[in-house]
């Protein structure tokens, strides 16, 4: 790398600062003794300890973690297999399910959250019984993860040579097989990076949740119903720990690659 | 990496066995109310509150939903919004069903009307006998059908007594040039509108168009003192000195002054705004008997005591309210003589065209500019399309030095 001028210095420090100033900020406020967002009064721990109190944030964020974890995977199996499907088709039928797959993304997720309101409605007086709850929330939650997982897979499909698989089936693979062990793998970073996509996604929500969640309650939705109040800084501790987790995990992540590529460079 | 798990995982553990529960249980007053009926029959309660509004046992008070759980053997789903119009959006589309919500005043006069909510029981509720006279049969409500009282207090100005010279006692200090840049307002159009009808004379409930526009022209004329339009930032911004005068609830005026001792609140003589949160059970629910167990809890004198504690507004539990700490009690903002409360008015439900004439007078009141910041979007388009021109003309250089 080249030498950095003092320009380009600054304008990093700026860009930076920009992104981590408010997560530091909100986390030393997770540490303030008052409910004060303004004034630092003394160091305390005690928002930790009622965060691990209150039964409404923890069970709030206890659904958010479950949807997210069965969403990702429900739209993690689907996408996958929806862009095998797409990736064999002949070149116009392929555009036209792309693109018909792409709306719900650029779809504002207003019109999306509401649609699907109004079709559970349909389907509950229908059906007469309570449809609200668990299983709305996760079809939304699936319904909008799966493009995002489609638009990680296929172009490492489309990248991928066709004649290994050719070569497997050669090789006395039954087409399961030769899924599994030849294309599956190939594809696995892709569906992978799709799945971390829709975890991030699933948890963030709040626009579509706040309309398919009947009477349950996720965790951006209990954050935000405090704002006629004030929020709570049990909230910044819980963010905190959110941070530090992810941050964790990423660290972990990084250095278990970074150890992997210096073995393989060692070997060669 | 392993000692850095292991080492949060310990400190985890640590917090959870901290967090264990130590309180005593609530206990109710005993006459002959049948708390248990419901118990073993595995019923789950829904129930949709303001955020922050019910004690948790946060602040080492009493957990009362944990508390009613444990009395009557039923399961609560605690929930909650942030404004009644979010509330109303989902009980109206059919989207979730509830069994209890508590709407402000007005919610409850449209809701009612619209038939969203069920006539309660109040052979199921007899501690309503507890809720003070004065606050029942209210416009909303003549006939005290559908709601409960929940909690109730006045709108008032919270001022910085070494920003603001003398008392205040008057809405027209919003508007006092002395105090250009330090004065905050509401930022929902019927606590603003209902402040400026106020120091117009008029009452809170317009009844015709002029009624509005009159208003919204005292609002734009204000703007120009105004530092900002809030709602909940107004405790950080009053708490820190950073404003000297704002309007809010009474109860939250408390918490700020408790915070900055230079804080005092004062109840304006034009008359103000009275307001009540009750709580009701929506027409669709189906557990309506338990739903009515639930809220009388809500009125038991020791729980609606821990509720005024940690909500920090005003209780029409009269038992509660005389076992609150003196300075609590004789406070003239949490609960203001009777010849103020004389001069207040609660919200009714405006007509559509109403209603409609008010959101658009509003968003008009906070685009009208008088300069300013008038010429950003022109000065932003005008930087868009020097872009556009610098990068198509680079590209036409580049493209002429290809074609030789």
């Amino acid at each position: 790398m080249k030498k950095m001028g003092l320009l380009s210095k600054v304008y990093m420090i700026l860009i930076f600062s920009f992104m981590y100033v408010p997560i530091a900020v909100m986390a030393v406020f997770s540490f303030n003794e008052s409910k004060s967002r303004s004034n630092f009064t003394g160091f305390t721990f005690d928002w930790y300890i009622n965060l691990f109190r209150n039964d409404m944030i923890l069970s709030a964020l206890g659904l958010s973690l479950v949807i997210a974890l069965v969403a990702s995977v429900i739209a993690t199996v689907l996408g996958t297999m929806a862009s095998i499907g797409i990736h064999s088709m002949n070149r116009a039928s392929r555009s036209v399910i792309m693109n018909i797959s792409y709306l719900p993304v650029i779809n504002p997720e207003i019109i999306t959250g509401v649609s699907m309101m109004l079709l559970f409605v349909v389907f509950k007086n229908w059906m007469g019984g309570k449809v609200f709850g668990m299983p709305t929330l996760l079809i939304a939650h699936i319904t909008f993860c799966v493009p995002y997982v489609i638009f990680n897979v296929s172009p490492k499909l489309r990248q991928m040579d066709v004649r290994m698989w050719e070569a497997a089936l050669d090789l006395g693979c039954t087409p399961v097989q030769a899924f599994f062990k030849v294309v599956l793998p190939e594809i696995m970073p892709a569906v992978f990076s799709g799945f971390l996509i829709c975890l991030t996604y699933s948890i963030d929500d709040f626009i579509i949740s706040y309309f398919t969640s009947g009477t349950l309650q996720t965790l951006p939705i209990a954050i935000y119903s405090m704002t006629r109040k004030k929020v709570s800084p049990e909230i910044n501790a819980l963010s905190t720990i959110m941070f530090v987790v992810i941050l964790s995990i990423i660290l972990f992540v990084n250095a278990q690659d970074s150890r992997k590529q210096k073995k393989n460079s060692a070997r060669r | 990496m392993k000692k850095v798990v292991s080492c949060l995982l310990s400190v985890f553990l640590l917090a959870l066995t901290i967090a264990a529960p130590a309180q005593a249980a609530v206990t109710v007053a005993d006459n002959g109310y049948d708390w248990e009926r419901f118990k073993g029959q595995d019923i789950t309660l829904n129930v949709y509150n303001w955020g922050l509004y019910i004690s948790d046992g946060s602040d080492g008070g009493m957990d009362i939903n944990k508390e009613f759980e444990e009395l009557t053997g039923i399961t609560v789903n605690y929930t909650t919004y942030d404004t009644n119009e979010s509330m109303y959006a989902k009980i109206k589309s059919g989207g979730a069903d509830y069994d209890v919500i508590v709407p402000s005043d007005y919610m409850i006069g449209k809701m009612a009307a619209e038939g969203l909510l069920a006539k309660l029981d109040f052979d199921n509720i007899p501690n309503m006998e507890l809720i003070g006279d004065q606050y029942k049969s209210r416009d909303y409500d003549p006939n005290n059908e559908y709601c409960v009282p929940y909690t109730w207090g006045v709108v008032g100005l919270i001022y910085n007594t070494t920003m603001v010279d003398g008392e205040i006692d008057s809405w027209d200090a919003l508007w006092d040039e002395k105090y250009a840049g330090n004065v905050l307002m509401f930022n929902n159009s019927r606590d603003a509108f209902a402040i400026a009808s106020k120091k117009l004379g008029l009452s809170m409930n317009p009844t015709s168009v002029e009624e509005i526009e009159q208003a919204a022209e005292l609002l734009k004329e204000q703007k120009s003192v105004v530092q900002a339009y809030v709602m909940d930032e107004i405790f950080d911004k009053m708490e820190g000195g950073e404003a000297a005068i704002a309007p809010y609830y009474a109860g939250d005026a408390i918490i700020m002054m408790e915070e900055n001792p230079d804080l005092a609140f004062a109840i304006p003589k034009e008359g103000t705004n009275y307001f009540v949160d009750a709580m009701c059970v929506p027409a669709t629910s189906t557990q309506k008997e338990a739903a009515e167990m639930y809220i009388n809890f809500m009125c038991e004198t020791e729980v609606a005591l821990a509720n005024c504690e940690f909500i920090g507004y005003s209780t029409p539990q009269v038992e509660a309210e005389q076992l609150l700490p003196d300075e609590l009690k004789n406070s003239p903002i949490m609960y203001p003589s009777a010849e103020v409360l004389e001069n207040t008015e609660t919200f009714n439900v405006l007509p559509d065209d109403l209603s409609a004439a008010m959101d658009e007078a509003w968003s008009e009141v906070k685009s009208y500019d008088e300069g300013g910041n008038a010429l950003l979007v022109p000065a932003l388009l005008v930087i868009a399309v020097v872009v556009i021109v610098v990068v198509l003309w680079r590209k036409s250089v580049k493209k002429k030095r290809n074609d030789y």
